[in-house]
């Protein structure tokens, strides 16, 4: 079923027309309200009257993250506070959250896209879904808690966790569909194993996994081992949160609500606009949004875009899965990771940097960040009890800045490898 | 007797031969080890060591790589039987001076050496040259 057939099905043309439509007026809107974005289309030398069309969209001025943090917490807002109704905020790169505002119209589009993707994935009002993604700040849980109350669905709120109960419940209450990251719902099939739970006592169908990468292997493993069918969502709160795109029952590319966000692929060195089908950086446009809409914001993740109709029937064009990212971040069990925070902690606590090096494991399918620190002389103590609390000190630090768990180990100057250009900070050993 | 002395500390990662790096740069150096120990958790040791030359040994292990540090420890010598060690450390105590660590060797039939890492070292050498008997001969 399609929830929104003239959009999602219509021509090239008309899907042209309504970006054109609300390219423009967006454009108007954050030139009046939004000082830095008057400022950085007059530095560019335009003015609102130069959008004239969906054509006229790469002479704009990107938006980034750092635009984000510099105008924290509310200045890339376009309405007054009395206008918006909910805040969301995501982890940022040096501590500061980027923070995004919903009008009430805001969240009537959240829940008219996150319906669609829901029907895209083959969920209907008949289905009970687990929601495991985190309530609170982060956009997954009341993101996509809110579209499947808009489809009619029933809804499990039991957010993120408590894996005794997620498998209880799923089990007691006839749970069909299940919303959370893709490497907690194999957490979930080999907790199920080991508690003697087949996936045939259960009545799962339809699986919604995002908020971080996944291989076409993870989605055959997870497929096979809860006998579901594995969709992809992806969003970003920056844009919206969940239901910026989803994949349909074909599984050939994530369908993107572009008629209220409109996908540009960009070289990330250039960043000229690369033609259609080359692999590059995705940037969105927000056509529709009130609280804080986005001109040209740079996602960082890399992809590639298809225009052909799909099979589904839906013309919306598709992204295909993530390759990787145009910067350094790390998606770490949903939490997005930046080495630049880790790197903030350990300068605040001596006086020089030291090296560090930050490994990525995915152990029993959950991603564990260990954190490697080289013991210089500004770190060294001759008291084993001076040196285990400077680990636990440097553990705890990172972990309420990043707001997930670490392994801190400490190891002998030099270990960690030099190289002439760029510090290598990173192994990502998840084969992702 | 009792005399303050500069111990050479070494970081060391818990993985084989890393100690065996150490006692190979200072053998080298021809620096003698007198007496040392090791301290270890799961994941990494602290090495320490008294040598006749420790100006010399830091400047050899940092050349080499490694994190080192000189602690300055009290050097106690007692009678090398039972009992002199029991001695030294009901002083220590009935005087309120914490330990942090000691480790001990003996130098021959008659004497042995406690190294001693003390809450206040000044303190403590003065408590031990106050107090302890020198070894009837």
């Amino acid at each position: 079923m399609i929830w929104n057939e003239s959009i999602e099905c219509a021509s090239r043309e008309e899907m042209r027309k309504i970006q054109s439509e609300r390219l423009i007026d967006t454009v108007q809107r954050v030139y009046q309200s939004v000082p830095a974005y008057r400022r950085k289309m007059q530095e560019a030398g335009l003015v609102p009257g130069d959008i004239k069309s969906i054509d006229d969209l790469a002479k704009l001025p990107f938006t980034t993250k750092s635009d984000l943090r510099d105008n924290y917490p509310f200045g890339m807002f376009t309405v007054p506070m009395s206008e918006i109704v909910r805040i969301h905020a995501s982890s940022g790169t040096t501590g500061k959250s980027t923070v995004v505002g919903y009008t009430r119209k805001d969240l009537r589009v959240w829940a008219e896209v996150v319906s669609r993707t829901l029907m895209m994935a083959g969920v209907h009002r008949e289905d009970m879904v687990q929601i495991a993604y985190g309530y609170g700040l982060f956009t997954g849980g009341l993101g996509m808690h809110y579209g499947c109350e808009n489809i009619g669905a029933s809804v499990i709120p039991i957010s993120g966790g408590n894996t005794e109960k997620q498998l209880q419940l799923m089990q007691d209450f006839g749970t069909t569909v299940l919303a959370c990251t893709p490497s907690y719902s194999l957490f979930l099939a080999e907790e199920m194993e080991a508690s003697g739970i087949k996936k045939e006592d259960l009545k799962l169908r339809v699986g919604i996994f995002g908020a971080e990468p996944w291989t076409e292997n993870m989605r055959r493993e997870i497929e096979s081992k809860l006998g579901i069918k594995a969709i992809d969502i992806y969003g970003l709160s920056e844009i919206i949160g969940p239901g910026v795109s989803c994949e349909c029952e074909f599984q050939a590319g994530m369908h993107v609500n572009e008629d209220h966000f409109i996908p540009e692929i960009i070289d990330p060195e250039t960043l000229k606009p690369l033609p259609e089908g080359a692999v590059g950086e995705l940037v969105f446009t927000t056509v529709t949004k009130e609280g804080i809409p986005l001109i040209r914001y740079r996602t960082r993740d890399l992809t590639r875009l298809n225009f052909e109709k799909c099979q589904c029937g839906r013309t919306l064009v598709r992204m295909e899965k993530c390759k990787g990212r145009s910067d350094d971040m790390l998606i770490i069990r949903g939490v997005n990771v930046f080495p630049s925070q880790i790197e903030s902690v350990l300068l605040e606590m001596s006086e020089t940097a030291p090296h560090y090096l930050l490994i990525v494991e995915r152990e029993n399918n959950l991603d564990i960040l260990k954190v490697m620190v080289e013991v210089q002389e500004q770190f060294f103590s001759d008291e084993i009890k001076m040196l285990e609390s400077l680990r636990k000190k440097i553990t705890h630090k990172i972990q309420s800045t990043l707001g997930i768990s670490v392994e801190v180990k400490l190891v002998e100057p030099r270990t960690i490898e030099r190289t002439a250009g760029k510090a290598k900070r990173v192994i990502d050993n998840r084969k992702i | 007797m009792t005399m303050i002395a500069k111990q050479v500390s070494v970081f060391l990662e818990n993985t084989s031969g890393r100690l065996n790096e150490v006692t190979n740069i200072l053998g080298e150096a021809g620096i003698n080890i007198s007496a040392f120990s090791i301290a270890d958790t799961s994941d990494f040791g602290v090495l320490r060591m008294i040598v006749p030359d420790p100006d010399k040994a830091v400047t050899v292990l940092k050349a080499n790589g490694f994190s080192v540090q000189t602690t300055p420890v009290v050097l106690l010598t007692t009678p090398n039987q039972p009992g002199s060690l029991a001695k030294a450390l009901k002083i220590l105590s009935e005087e309120h001076i914490f330990i942090e660590y000691l480790y001990a060797f003996s130098m021959n039939e008659d004497s042995a050496v406690v190294v001693i890492r003390p809450s206040d070292i000044e303190r403590c050498v003065g408590v031990l040259n106050h107090f302890f008997i020198q070894p009837e001969k």
